[in-house]
């Protein structure tokens, strides 16, 4: 093999059952997949769901991944305030983690330990029409800030995720991708 | 030929896929979490494949229904998780005992009792030692991957058929539930000669056959299990394991399906900081793979078998190397979740350990 730097990133990503937490650790995964990296993707399933938390583990590396399973992940999308609690603590020094200041008070967010970028994402959705999209411009922040993938392979992964029937909603969260993206930068 | 598709599903869906991919006829199912993908998905594209799709009223009846399958030469399939499993445990000891072809899945999850939802491997023992009454084997396959759980699905109907035995496939929770890509294979053609010796399908005007696990009459039942004991002993061919960084280990881990790949995590990590840990990983737990075990141990390597329970593949390990090595144990209890973080530790500290 060539001694090209390897990649990997882990990421935990959480929030309220229906933020769409699922569906973009989902859209992430197969943007990496496309990119040619090894993926997984494990949700909580069971007891935490519906208006509870929800979260999900993708993890994005050039070489084969062992443990599916992140106890101190690397990076985190925190789409809310327990979730905040939750992860937070457990993120690796030097971390990344994107925090959705519309439901975060921002100065819980740990700015020495970790990078947290800051990123009201349900007033950016809201701008764009509908704040449920607050999740794809989450992710657009993630993906700016890690640089794992790039924006475009996010975007035209979208159709992996978005069934034939919403298909016309397609450039709608891509805007929100790109929103979320830029916010970031 | 058209380069192979590629998707992103989960364990379980990669195991209905499998079972497709293999030319299963028949899938009967019962629900139980952690494996409830697995009929979900069957319900309709084993339908669409022209197969047979039935919910039965009980996991007990859906075992049975796979002998009758079985008993006819067609491919056939059904899935549970632990409590389900320990219910289909009468009816693959009849297989066994009358030589019929089955695969059975379980996506292992906590217990004993109705235990929890979550993963656990409490039913190594239970998998590998027959798991009904009677003295029987059933050949294990235990994927770690859901690639593997794709590939080692296809393989054990080839397995069953070639063996007429039954074949578990034994996946847990996290396998069940987790995402990675599969590259599919070509659906095989199965050979419509398939079992044609051996099954049912209307005596016509041949002498007619019976397929039965009774055996009354004076002797026939000693050299059933005489025949039987030959045909596990030849099984033994099958064995299959993942070994990962033990050239040079001082000290090997031993670790299968999930708990295999979690190891792995924890072994890269202390690789890192020049600690000479390697994994070993058993695909097949039964055959077990001694030999190569036996092997490292030939060669002076300590061993640490660490599970997703109290310990029991540790009996396997001991027993594969011994008079030469022993094997420390690291048990997680099911009921908790396992992360890498966890096996640093008992992982150091059994490289420590004299040997």
């Amino acid at each position: 093999m060539a001694a090209k730097k390897p990649k990997h990133l882990d990421v935990i990503i959480a929030g309220f059952g229906g933020q769409g937490v699922l569906l973009i650790g989902n859209l992430l995964a197969y943007a990496g997949m496309n990119a040619g990296l090894n993926v997984t993707y494990i949700p909580v399933y069971g007891a935490e769901m519906r208006g509870g938390t929800a979260n999900c583990t993708v993890i994005l590396s050039s070489e084969d991944i062992g443990s599916p399973i992140v106890h101190r992940p690397q990076s985190a999308i925190i789409m809310n305030r327990p979730s905040l609690d939750k992860f937070q603590p457990r993120l690796l020094d030097k971390g990344v983690q994107i925090v959705n200041s519309s439901l975060i008070e921002p100065r819980l967010a740990d700015t020495k330990r970790v990078k947290s970028v800051l990123v009201p994402c349900n007033g950016i959705a809201d701008k764009l029409g509908n704040s449920r999209m607050a999740n794809m411009v989450a992710l657009g922040a993630f993906v700016a800030a890690t640089q794992i993938v790039p924006l475009a392979a996010v975007i035209k992964s979208l159709e992996n995720v978005i069934s034939a029937s919403y298909k016309d909603l397609i450039p709608k969260n891509a805007q929100a991708l790109e929103a979320g993206a830029a916010a970031a930068q | 030929m058209a380069k192979n598709k590629r998707v992103f599903i989960k364990g379980n869906e990669a195991v209905a896929y499998g079972a497709l991919a293999a030319g299963c006829r028949c899938f009967f199912g019962y629900p139980i979490t952690p494996q409830n993908d697995i009929p979900e998905f069957m319900s309709k594209a084993i339908v669409d494949a022209g197969g047979e799709f039935v919910q039965a009223e009980s996991e007990v009846a859906a075992a049975n229904m796979l002998l009758g399958a079985g008993a006819c030469g067609i491919r056939a399939m059904t899935s549970s998780s632990s409590p389900g499993v320990s219910l289909k445990q009468e009816a693959i000891s009849y297989m066994a005992g009358s030589e019929i072809p089955a695969v059975i899945v379980n996506m292992n999850r906590g217990g004993p009792g109705l235990g929890d939802i979550g993963p656990s491997q409490g039913d190594y023992y239970q998998s590998t030692r027959g798991g009904g009454h009677g003295d029987y084997r059933t050949l294990v396959l235990a994927p770690g991957t859901v690639q593997e759980a794709y590939d080692l699905t296809v393989k054990a109907f080839d397995l069953a058929f070639k063996y007429r035995n039954p074949v578990l496939v034994l996946g847990d929770a996290i396998l069940g539930q987790m995402k990675e890509p599969v590259t599919l294979t070509p659906t095989a053609k199965v050979p419509a000669s398939e079992g044609k010796a051996w099954r049912l399908e209307g005596k016509g005007k041949r002498k007619p056959r019976i397929i039965k696990s009774l055996f009354l009459e004076d002797g026939a039942l000693a050299a059933q299990n005489r025949h039987l004991e030959a045909k596990y002993a030849s099984m033994a061919g099958e064995v299959a394991c993942e070994q990962f960084q033990l050239k040079d280990a001082d000290l090997v881990v031993v670790a299968y399906g999930s708990i295999g790949r979690i190891a792995k995590t924890a072994i890269r990590k202390l690789r890192a900081k020049g600690k000479k840990v390697g994994l070993f990983r058993p695909i097949t737990l039964y055959p077990f793979p001694d030999a190569a075990l036996a092997k490292l141990a030939k060669a002076g390597k300590k061993f640490l078998t660490i599970e997703h329970n109290l310990g029991q593949m540790v009996d396997d390990v001991r027993l594969a190397i011994r008079g030469l090595a022993d094997s420390a144990f690291f048990g997680v209890y099911p009921g908790d979740m396992p992360a890498p973080e966890d096996f640093e530790e008992p992982i150091v500290k059994a490289l420590r350990r004299k040997a």
